[in-house]
C-alpha cells in the first residue's frame, strides 16, 4: 500500500516537471516559427528555414525546455504506464487557462472552460486507476 | 492534402516514437534515486537501448512535422486535431506494450482528448 502510494506520488512529481517544461518549450518554439514565418517546401526554402532554425535564439530556449520534458518524460515511463502518463500530461492545457485568467486577466470562452473541465475530469479518472499494469525492470544494475 | 499529410506524420510519428521510448525505458528499470548522479547512470543506460533509438526518429519526424504545421495553420488548428494521438497512443499501449486499459482510463482519454480539442478551439 505504501509502494502504491510513493509510486502515485514520484508519477505525480514527474508528470507536473513534464507540463511545465513542455509547455514553456511549445511556446517557445510557437514564437520562433512565428518569427521564422512559412516554411515552403522546396530545397531553398527548407534550408532557408533549417538555417533560421539553427540560428535562433528562441528556438534553442524552447529546445532547453524540451529536453527538460524528454529527461522527465523518459524517467516517469520507466516504471509508469504510457497509458497512463500520457493523457495525465494533458492537464498542462487545463493549467494553462487557469494561468491566463489568474495572472493576465484574459477572458476565457464559455467553450474553452468546457475543455479545462472535460481535461480535468478525464485527468481525475485516469489517476485512479492504477500507474502500473506491466512489469517492469528493477534498477538494471540490481 | 499536405496538411493532412504532416498531421498524420505527427501523429503516428509521436505514437510510434512514444510507443518505442517506453518500451526502452521499461527494459532499462527506474532510477534508483532522482539524484544527478543515479540519473546519469539511468540517461547513460537509457542511450544504449535499441528501443529508445527507434523511438528517436520518429519523434523527430513528429517534431519536424509539428515545425511545419505551426508554420502554415494556427495553433488553435494544431494542437486539437494532434489530440487524436491520445485516443493512437492508447491503442498502442494496449495492443503493443500489453498495458490493462480498464474502462475508467479508456473514459478519461477520451475526455481528455475531447477536452484538449474544445480548449485549442478557444
Amino acid at each position: 500500500m505504501a509502494t502504491e502510494g510513493r509510486l502515485r506520488v514520484k508519477t505525480l512529481v514527474m508528470v507536473c516537471a513534464m507540463v511545465v517544461c513542455a509547455n514553456a518549450g511549445d511556446l517557445m518554439l510557437k514564437r520562433a516559427m512565428l518569427q521564422i514565418g512559412a516554411v515552403q517546401l522546396s530545397e531553398p526554402g527548407i534550408a532557408h528555414a533549417f538555417r533560421m532554425t539553427v540560428s535562433s535564439g528562441t528556438l534553442w530556449v524552447g529546445i532547453f525546455f524540451l529536453c527538460g520534458f524528454m529527461l522527465s518524460y523518459m524517467t516517469v515511463l520507466s516504471w509508469a504506464d504510457y497509458s497512463y502518463v500520457m493523457p495525465a500530461g494533458a492537464f498542462g492545457y487545463a493549467l494553462l487557462t487557469f494561468f491566463a485568467v489568474v495572472f493576465l486577466h484574459e477572458a476565457v470562452s464559455p467553450r474553452r472552460w468546457v475543455g479545462v473541465v472535460l481535461i480535468c475530469v478525464g485527468v481525475l479518472l485516469v489517476g485512479q486507476t492504477k500507474p502500473r499494469t506491466t512489469p517492469v525492470a528493477r534498477e538494471a544494475l540490481a | 492534402m499536405h496538411v493532412a499529410l504532416f498531421l498524420s506524420f505527427l501523429i503516428f510519428g509521436s505514437t510510434g516514437g512514444e510507443i518505442a521510448i517506453t518500451r526502452g525505458m521499461k527494459a532499462t528499470g527506474e532510477p534508483e534515486r532522482l539524484r544527478p548522479k543515479e540519473m546519469l547512470q539511468f540517461l547513460g543506460r537509457a542511450l544504449c537501448n535499441g528501443w529508445f533509438w527507434a523511438g528517436v526518429p520518429l519523434m523527430a519526424l513528429s517534431f519536424y512535422a509539428l515545425l511545419v504545421l505551426l508554420s502554415w495553420e494556427p495553433i488553435s488548428f494544431v494542437i486539437p486535431a494532434s489530440a487524436l494521438s491520445y485516443v493512437v497512443g492508447t491503442f498502442g499501449a494496449k495492443y503493443i506494450l500489453g498495458e490493462e486499459v480498464s474502462t475508467a482510463r479508456w473514459a478519461g482519454v477520451v475526455l481528455v482528448c475531447a477536452g484538449v480539442a474544445l480548449v485549442a478551439l478557444g
